[in-house]
């Protein structure tokens, strides 16, 4: 263990190279974002359950329109809640 | 213009395994009555809420597909909102990739169900392949 960490400081510090992002939903095509799954669409909010901006997640206009009428359409059946501390934690 | 919609609603998780059923039953005969065509029906259960509604915090999930005219929609509403036992409902127009999704995972439900059922039946009749292979093996060398 005690060498596994000193390797972690011997190798350089990884430097952020700009990923370029993509939309998921272009990427893999998905054309119907679903509402009564609440599971994939945590995915697009935050740990209080505010939908994430587009320039976050990379997901394209048409998209993010989608996601985020499902969003709230899942929030009115209690699929996700609309305000809450640490969603993801839970998981 | 005949549509293809899609709603789901909770009912209040004090009823009965019977009393919920009679409760999906009647809005499947509200539907019928007004010469809608079911296509699906899907029933989730006693899900937990992720906020409580009336001061619940579970209830029965049903959701039903179904093909009408757009005022068979506004009475299905009406009588939700006359239903004390419905605690939400929400009603979605399906467009075609909707269409093409709740097919698709129509199929994945009854993949996944057939599977559950051969898993169940499965084991004994492997059992004896297996034996029957092994003779035969025995019988060839």
């Amino acid at each position: 263990m005690a060498q596994q960490s000193d390797i972690k400081y011997i190798a350089p510090v990884a430097i952020d190279i700009k990923k370029k992002k993509y939309c998921r939903f272009k990427k893999s095509g998905i054309k119907y974002i679903d509402y009564k799954d609440g599971e994939f669409l945590k995915k697009f909010v935050n740990e209080q359950g505010k939908i994430l901006p587009r320039r976050l997640t990379g997901t394209s206009l048409k998209y993010q329109k989608k996601v985020a009428q499902a969003v709230k359409r899942a929030r009115h059946l209690a699929l996700l809640p609309f305000v809450t501390d640490n969603l993801k934690s839970n998981y | 213009m005949v549509n293809q919609y899609e709603t789901v609603f909770i009912m209040t998780p004090v009823l009965s395994e019977d009393q919920m059923k009679e409760t999906v039953q009647k809005f499947e005969k509200i539907l019928t009555d007004k010469g809608a065509e079911i296509v699906h029906q899907e029933n989730w259960g006693l899900r937990k809420l992720e906020y409580p509604i009336q001061k619940k915090s579970s209830g029965f999930y049903h959701l039903i597909e179904f093909k009408a005219e757009g005022e068979v929609v506004a009475n299905l509403e009406l009588q939700y909102r006359r239903d004390e036992r419905i605690m939400r409902f929400l009603t979605v127009s399906m467009d075609k990739y909707a269409i093409a999704y709740a097919e698709k995972r129509r199929a994945n439900r009854n993949a996944k169900a057939a599977e559950t059922v051969e898993v169940e039946a499965a084991p004994a009749p492997k059992a004896e392949e297996v034996n029957e292979e092994s003779n035969k093996e025995e019988v060839a060398e």
